[in-house]
């Protein structure tokens, strides 16, 4: 992705929600993307996969996947290219699935949609895909409300990979899900991904999850990313102030007991972002020049970058 | 409230005065048709005790019934069974049909939602003005205004004059939160119910509001039951911590003594899922099997033992009595039964 | 990009809920309720509103200066019958030799005043019956209910026909039978509302606050319900302005009286479609209709006004025709040099 920018044209003035992102996903890993509402996180993965509907406008930057722009796409290459090259999980499962068919006949929607297979070979890889994300292949003839939140969630996850597509974005899975089954869940697709090989773009608040989840970690704030960094390297020594103020936001099971104080102010109006660095209102270390000049996301040591005056 | 009262209560504090005492607390709901005789059984057989000063934690996940506990100490719906002590009076039976304004005024509630727990119709100043005018706490107009702004004040809105005119869609979800808190605060209470106070809030905003629950207890003595589904939040602001599960309470120690050796197989369970940064080197892994129980109609025993990895013939009969392993720990298992043939599990 | 109205807010976070039995439109509860002042500025500014107002005032201010339009008694026999409009009658004479055009002005009177206090009582009514229901639940709310239940099913037109039938015939009666018959549907429609509002947070806030429940019915509930029972009072009054009509039109009640109903009335019993004396019955008819049309577009325009979520949607739609971009299926990306 690079240099991407999505507006949501509002009465008041356009909402510029995701400014200027640019990140690479690599072969095989866990990029993950966190942040809180309002960041833009959620808009990159419906842009990613051009699902935003007018007023929403994506208004610069490209979208590289395997050598070709989403961006420049034409609906019948979209088509094409969605869920065969890029599937999504979203955050609650309950209004993914439709409630009045059976879990069986919607992944066998999806493959219809893009394969040709005979009706028995459907209902064969229906099955297949269920027993890879560990629900008994007879509860295809289930209904959504017959099964538990965990395993709606699974079958969600069962549908995006219906067809074996190498990058599957997750937008808050598990938020809505008790911790464990949000364990047991995050376990399985580790697994998948060790047998499948394919990546996942993983976003959510939720930073803690990321650090023992993912690869590589994003950082956004006000639609810019302010941070990225290996999983490990951020969490041992997170440099931009917004990072920092993040891990003091999460209390632990374990260890000394220490004070934490998350972070003062509120998140931005995005009609009317603040000049210079957007997290200045909030920073304790600001000064002057912070407010007049928008700080560039850069390479502070190998793999890490930073978008920040300090550095 | 006065120097004096704040100090008697601190010193009470220390004396461990018990404030609220819930004794076999039970909760079923009818469902199903009219004709249906089925019932959830929210809540089964819960007791506990809290006393002055202290903040409980109750950790559960959806389902477990910790939401149904704060709505009945609450009295916002009466219990099927059970018995509420507060300060040792049995508010169930000296005031049945309706709550007092007097356990209004020393029983107060914070809501999960902030978006949901205050009227989008009304501006801040009235939400503020309404508990101290029904409970008298002002005389006139120029007292109640002194009133709320103080109030806004102590929970860190300021300028106090601007927010009391604002009305609710104009703040954002931890300022919400903040004026649920001094709503609460206004008729000066003993103890605040708080239903999961910071879960729907953004994270770098929940310290915040926690610091603040903190500091109120502190400065005013209060005495809290924080309701969460996070158990390291539990850790964070708790000085005992109890825990739920499918309607039943299985646990319930100090919070540094439970996060450090967790008794009850879920309890195990639990701390084993929740996402831990510092040990990622150590990864452990989670083996579960199965899903929270229906609470409709449930069948004898205990409730964990379809999942539970230490299961025994007994725990599909019987449901564990309380256990005690020390003074401040208790557990409701049968692996610590008196009849227990192996040592309490170590966790995995 | 130009910003057309700086004080029109987009909040996000609407939640709509379900729509109630028998409510019309989903209510957005979570939504900014829009100030009084902007209230009274969109009102004002909204095509459909103003039609509407424009049309009710312009009767409402006929019915009260009826005397200054038409002086003279209405029901004086002033010419020969059914003479068709002429300058001298403009609305030509009846079947019987009066006038219709001051048989139509002062109607009005009537037909307005028992419409609006019809549709006031029955709005009230329904809003006590269904609020009581809905905040008290067990109990009450079975009696109540099975109450409210029973009068919507007996079959409207013959109770009030056989009613009507029984009492002393006039305006009055005809309020008093229309009233007792015609508020279930509201109550059903509160009680609804009023239900879905009840397990808000915010009720549950004031309860544990000690608030009693007179003040928690009345200041918390029925106020976030106000788009509700001016929507209810609106289609209730147009409700009472046909029933009234149409019960004056079967001869229910006092013909001797001068309304809009009776005028039908007359026109019918003298013949006045065979005749071909249309202008007989075409006023009265179509102030009947155009009252009714301006009732309606009030009710659509309180509607938009106080639905964010129908806001909303205009609001996109003006924003989208003014970048001349349609809803395609997929993101549109307009690459510009500025970003």
């Amino acid at each position: 992705m690079r240099d991407l920018c999505v507006q949501y044209l509002t009465p008041r003035g356009p909402v510029r929600a995701v400014d200027g992102v640019s990140f690479a996903i690599k072969p095989g890993e866990v990029f993950g993307l966190a942040g809180e509402s309002g960041s833009g996180k959620s808009t990159i993965a419906h842009a990613i996969l051009r699902l935003l509907h007018p007023p929403a406008l994506i208004t610069n930057g490209q979208v590289f996947f395997n050598g070709e722009d989403v961006l420049d796409m034409d609906d019948r290459e979209l088509e094409r290219f969605r869920w065969r090259e890029i599937s999504i999980v979203f955050q609650s499962a309950m209004n993914s699935l439709n409630p009045v068919m059976t879990i069986g006949d919607q992944i066998i929607d999806v493959i219809d949609a893009h394969m040709q297979l005979a009706r028995g070979e459907a209902q064969e890889r229906a099955a297949f895909l269920l027993d890879l994300v560990g629900i008994d292949p007879k509860r295809l003839a289930s209904y959504p409300h017959e099964l538990s939140g965990g395993m709606r969630q699974r079958a969600v996850i069962a549908i995006a990979l219906a067809l074996s597509p190498p990058l599957m974005i997750m937008d808050e899975p598990t938020t809505a899900l008790d911790v464990v089954v949000q364990k047991e869940i995050l376990q399985q697709i580790e697994e998948l991904k060790e047998k499948m090989g394919f990546s996942i773009l993983f976003i959510t608040h939720d930073l803690s999850l990321l650090v023992e989840f993912s690869t590589r970690i994003a950082i956004m704030y006000a639609g810019e990313i302010v941070e990225l960094a290996p999983a490990q390297e951020l969490f041992s020594n997170p440099l931009h102030p917004y990072t920092q103020g993040l891990m003091n936001s999460f209390p632990s099971i374990s260890g000394p007991k220490k004070k934490l104080t998350g972070i003062p102010g509120a998140p931005p109006d995005m009609v009317n972002v603040p000049s210079g660095c957007r997290f200045h209102p909030r920073c304790a270390l600001v000064q002057p020049m912070h407010t007049r000049v928008v700080p560039r996301l850069h390479e502070v040591s190998p793999g890490h970058f930073v978008a920040c005056h300090l550095y | 409230m006065t120097q004096s009262t704040l100090q008697q209560r601190r010193d009470l504090g220390k004396s461990g005065e018990t404030v609220l005492d819930v004794r076999h607390l039970t909760k079923y709901f009818p469902v199903g048709g009219i004709f249906s005789k089925k019932q959830v059984h929210a809540l089964e057989d819960v007791s506990f005790v809290i006393g002055r000063g202290q903040v409980v934690a109750l950790v559960g996940e959806s389902g477990s019934g910790k939401s149904t506990i704060v709505r009945l100490i609450a009295r916002l719906m009466p219990p099927t069974k059970g018995e509420i002590l507060f300060k040792g009076r049995d508010v169930l039976k000296t005031e049945p049909r309706q709550a007092s304004l007097s356990y209004r005024s020393e029983v107060q509630m914070i809501f999960q939602d902030p978006f949901g727990s205050l009227n989008p119709i009304h501006t801040v100043g009235y939400h503020l003005s309404r508990p101290l005018l029904v409970h008298k706490k002002v005389r006139g107009r120029a007292d109640l205004r002194d009133h709320i702004h103080e109030l806004l004040t102590t929970v860190g809105l300021n300028p106090a004059a601007e927010f009391a005119s604002k009305h609710p869609h104009q703040l954002s979800g931890g300022q919400r939160q903040r004026v649920a808190i001094a709503r609460a605060l206004a008729v000066d209470p003993e103890v605040i119910l708080a239903d999961e106070p910071i879960s729907m809030l953004d994270v770098s905003i929940r310290m915040g509001v926690l610091n603040l629950m903190e500091r109120l207890k502190a400065e005013r003595g209060i005495t809290y039951l924080y309701i969460t589904h996070d158990i390291a939040s539990a850790r964070y602001i708790g000085d005992r911590t109890m825990v739920m599960y499918a309607g039943h309470m299985v646990e319930g120690a100090e919070s540094e003594e439970l996060m450090r050796d967790p008794a009850h197989p879920y309890t195990q369970l639990l701390l084993s899922a929740v996402p831990t940064p510092e040990l990622a080197l150590a990864k452990r892994k989670v083996v579960t099997r199965g899903e929270v129980p229906s609470l409709i109609d449930p069948p004898p025993g205990c409730p964990f033992a379809a999942r539970c990895p230490k299961v025994m013939n007994v725990c599909h009969e019987v449901m564990p009595g309380v256990e005690q392993i020390n003074a401040q720990h208790w557990v409701r298992c049968h692996l610590y039964g008196p009849g227990a043939t192996q040592t309490p599990a170590t966790p995995s | 990009m130009e910003v057309k109205d700086q004080r029109i807010e987009i909040d996000q976070r609407i939640t709509i809920e379900p729509t109630p039995v028998g409510q019309l439109t989903p209510i957005a509860i979570q939504a900014a309720p829009p100030a009084r002042r902007e209230w009274l500025t969109r009102l004002l500014r909204n095509r459909k509103a103003l039609v509407g107002a424009v049309l009710i005032l312009f009767f409402l201010l006929v019915a009260l200066l009826a005397p200054l339009i038409a002086p003279n008694d209405p029901s004086d026999f002033v010419a020969a019958p059914n003479q068709a409009p002429s300058r001298e009658y403009i609305f030509g004479t009846t079947g019987q030799g009066q006038d219709v055009f001051a048989q139509t002005v002062w109607g009005a009177r009537i037909s307005l005043g028992v419409g609006f206090t019809v549709g006031f009582f029955i709005t009230i009514f329904g809003a006590i019956i269904g609020l009581t229901a809905a905040y008290f639940g067990g109990r009450v709310d079975d009696i109540l209910s099975l109450i409210t239940n029973v009068v919507l099913v007996i079959p409207g037109l013959p109770l009030l026909v056989t009613l009507a039938a029984f009492l002393p015939p006039g305006p009055l009666t005809i309020l008093f039978v229309l009233s007792i018959t015609s508020w279930a549907w509201n109550a059903r429609v509160f009680r609804s509302q009023a239900l879905s509002l009840r397990e808000k947070d915010f009720v549950s806030a004031s309860i544990v606050s000690g608030e009693s429940s007179t003040h928690i019915i009345f200041r918390e509930i029925l106020p976030n319900m106000s788009s509700i029972v001016a929507a209810a009072f609106l289609g209730s009054t147009l409700y009472g302005i046909g029933a009234e009509a149409g019960l004056e039109f079967l001869g229910l009640g006092n013909v001797s009286l001068v309304s809009w109903g009776t005028i039908l009335y007359w026109a019918g019993n003298n013949a006045g479609l065979l005749t071909g004396a249309w202008w007989t019955f075409v006023p009265a008819g179509l102030c009947i209709a155009l009252v009714a049309f301006g009732l309606a577009m009030m009710n659509y325009a309180m509607d938009e006004i106080t639905n964010p979520r129908l806001r909303a949607e205009k609001e996109t739609a003006r924003v989208l025709k003014d970048r001349s971009l349609r809803n395609a299926r997929a993101t549109p990306v307009v690459r510009s040099s500025a970003p």
